[in-house]
């Protein structure tokens, strides 16, 4: 069933009547996806792309019984829409928005722990290109036509990277279960192990490729739950490895960095963990192509 | 966002931290007069760049009298100063700031982070303050004392206190402690930094709490709302290459390659980096046009890449999802006649629409070299920057 979206999600547009929110609308609602209508406030009551446009996300569910939204509310205004999101029941949330202060982002983080783990709203982003459901359903800014439907999640960090390793499996006859974007600022709303956890329950995912980089803990962390919970083969690509050790303004930085936040350190453990590593972003979809392989003559 | 020492000194004092009294100088002659408009006996001199480790480097001199104020400032104004956080190029030094000169009792580290994996901000602070901070870090990592705070309600006076004690702090200046942390994380909190680093944080001999160093950054993305922030930004202290992309709207860092990139999208400009070096080739440039590729920005792009006077060749890597691949080669196209750009120019373009645009790119009738993968392109594009090196030479 591909996880978080389908062809059946009920999807809401926040920021639905923007220029960027119309153009993205409209694209997946020709891709297939299932959306019930938009929010803007000060516009509810009003028609938009032939969808029904609400002032606030709680008065869209209750009407439209929609579990999943998008945002594409400009920054100093995101926060605010995710939190509202997270307020009004909604199950999934993807929010593309780039340039969310992070201390906007610690607050929604913070705010979404008042809710139990089983009843909290999954979020992915901000500033990614979403999550799709191949042949099923668009809830992102992505070219829908690269990704063909299949058995393999993918997870990235950056959007135009996770399009070069969907158009790689595609090349290679591999398609996609979900590709999820978890984007790529300091803080967001789920790490690569939060994913990782999604897709080894998904009876439609039999391998997943995420595609890390340099910088923060989240590889580290997924390395460690992909050696100890997972039974599904994980593969990855850390961009990065030729990036210059960034300069910086004093200490702090080099106080209180852990071991693996490097490219490099993070590829070793993630190796260490019994991930495959593509040895260049050239190489993504072969080393998925022959982890693959080497299921079905396992099966 | 980085800002100078005695900028960060002034907005830290604003929230309650103490500082020495100073003030700013641009000639050696403004360095006495402030000197003496400051008073007492001793003064130290400092070269305000955006940089840590710079006493180590010679940017802070100590002296006693108007000609050693006058030597100082004339050696330090005008040049620039290279620290191990600069590297070897170094930052100019256009303003000094001269500061009373504090009887030193006990010296702390203290900083301010935004914690990626607690998701929160954490405080840091050590007994062992001064210049080798770093070494004693990862000497005795259990000297590092970290509280992270509650965005909910924000840092408390008691966990101000437990880092006072855990500091060791006499008991008669642990208030004075308590204010200083408190005060400092409202100033992160509030100016939405992203850094505050005191070191070092100075008891004095006459029982004050005084901020003798100060560094502060600033999240790029929550500038919108703090212009007394943004007002601060000095672009003499960023690399103008830097400047001239970012001005424009383009993420640019420079590099020392041979092969300039234009990329769409921060993670794929890192992996062309990637494949570039294991294609035997140097990158001149890490470049991100940003998700809508128009024929402006790669205009813009083409003209931030060849201010490098390295570059020999270029690599044009952009997988178009909004921005169409016509729309894309036609940016090239016209960048490279506007250009009347020599260098061989490598395009690989990938996603919506990528016939018409491998077409456009055809039918200009410029020499361009196409390329169908990821792989292809760095392949091509180092045979490329290799072939013009030995023309060249």
């Amino acid at each position: 069933m591909a996880i978080y979206v389908d062809e059946n999600t009920p999807i809401l547009i926040q920021g639905f009547t923007g220029r960027i929110g119309t153009f993205h609308a409209q694209e997946m609602i020709d891709y297939g996806s299932n959306v019930v209508g938009g929010i803007t406030p000060g516009k509810g009551g009003t028609t938009h792309l032939g969808r029904p446009v609400f002032n606030t996300v709680k008065g869209a569910v209750d009407e439209t019984g929609a579990e999943a939204t998008i945002v594409f509310v400009p920054p100093p205004f995101a926060a605010d829409a995710i939190m509202e999101a997270a307020d009004a029941g909604i199950r999934y949330c993807v929010c593309i928005t780039d340039g969310i202060p992070a201390q906007d982002m610690i607050r929604v983080k913070r705010y979404m722990r008042r809710y139990r783990k089983d009843a909290r709203m999954r979020l992915t982003g901000p500033n990614c290109a979403g999550t799709i459901s191949p042949g099923k359903a668009m809830l992102g800014i992505m070219p829908g036509h690269i990704y063909m439907p299949g058995r393999v999640g993918v997870i990235g960090r950056s959007g135009t990277l996770g399009y070069e390793a969907a158009e790689q499996l595609k090349t290679l006859g591999i398609g996609i279960s979900t590709s999820v974007g978890i984007g790529g600022d300091p803080i967001n709303g789920s790490s690569f192990r939060d994913i990782l956890e999604d897709f080894e329950k998904d009876s439609e995912t039999d391998a997943v490729l995420m595609i890390g980089e340099i910088g923060g803990p989240q590889e580290a962390e997924a390395a460690q739950f992909a050696k100890e919970h997972m039974s599904k083969p994980v593969i990855a690509y850390i961009a990065g490895l030729s990036a210059p050790k960034g300069r910086r303004m004093g200490h702090a930085g080099a106080i209180v960095s852990a071991f693996g936040e490097s490219a490099a350190e993070k590829v070793e453990i993630l190796k260490a963990a019994g991930v495959k590593i593509c040895p260049t972003p050239a190489d993504m979809g072969a080393t998925v192509a022959e982890v693959v392989a080497s299921l079905k003559k396992v099966a | 966002m980085d800002i100078h020492e005695y900028q960060a000194k002034e907005l830290l004092s604003k929230f309650g931290v103490p500082i020495p009294r100073g003030g700013l100088a641009y000639s050696p002659e403004q360095a006495t007069y402030r000197a003496n408009e400051i008073g007492g006996s001793k003064w130290a001199v400092k070269a305000q760049i955006h940089s840590g480790a710079r006493g180590k480097a010679g940017g802070i001199k100590l002296c006693r009298n108007d000609s050693e104020l006058w030597e100082a400032a004339d050696a330090l104004l005008g040049k620039r100063l290279a620290t191990v956080q600069t590297g070897p190029a170094g930052k100019i030094v256009s303003r000094l700031y001269i500061e009373e000169a504090t009887d030193i009792d006990r010296e702390f580290y203290l900083s301010y982070i935004m914690d990626r994996a607690a998701e929160r901000i954490v405080v840091v602070a050590s007994a062992a303050g001064g210049m080798d901070i770093e070494e004693i870090s990862q000497k005795e990592p259990d000297s590092i004392l970290k509280v992270a705070v509650d965005p909910a309600v924000g840092m408390q006076a008691f966990q101000a206190r437990e880092i006072a004690f855990g500091l060791g702090v006499e008991p008669d200046v642990v208030q004075r402690l308590e204010r200083v942390l408190l005060g400092a994380y409202r100033a992160f909190r509030d100016l939405d930094a992203t850094l505050v680093e005191i070191n070092p944080l100075v008891v004095t001999k006459d029982r004050n709490v005084v901020a003798l160093d100060a560094k502060m950054s600033f999240d790029e993305n929550a500038l919108f709302r703090r212009p007394q922030v943004s007002e601060l930004r000095d672009k003499s202290q960023e690399d103008p290459r830097e400047t001239y992309a970012s001005d424009r709207g383009l993420s640019y860092v420079g590099l020392d390659g041979n092969i300039g990139c234009v990329v769409n999208g921060a993670g794929l400009a890192m992996a062309t980096l990637d494949i570039i070096k294991s294609s035997g080739g140097e990158p001149a440039n890490f470049l991100d046009i940003g998700g809508g590729a128009s024929p402006e920005r790669v205009q813009k792009a083409f003209r931030a890449v060849l201010k490098d006077k390295n570059v020999k060749a270029l690599m044009v890597n952009v997988f178009a999802g909004i921005n169409r691949c016509d729309w894309v080669a036609k940016g090239v196209v016209e960048a490279i006649k506007d250009l009347d750009l020599k260098l061989p120019v490598v395009v690989r373009l990938a996603g919506t629409n990528v016939e018409e645009g491998r077409k456009i790119l055809e039918q200009s009738g410029l020499q361009i070299i196409p390329a169908d993968s990821l792989g292809d392109a760095a392949k091509k594009a180092v045979e490329a920057a290799k072939g013009n090196e030995q023309a060249a030479a």
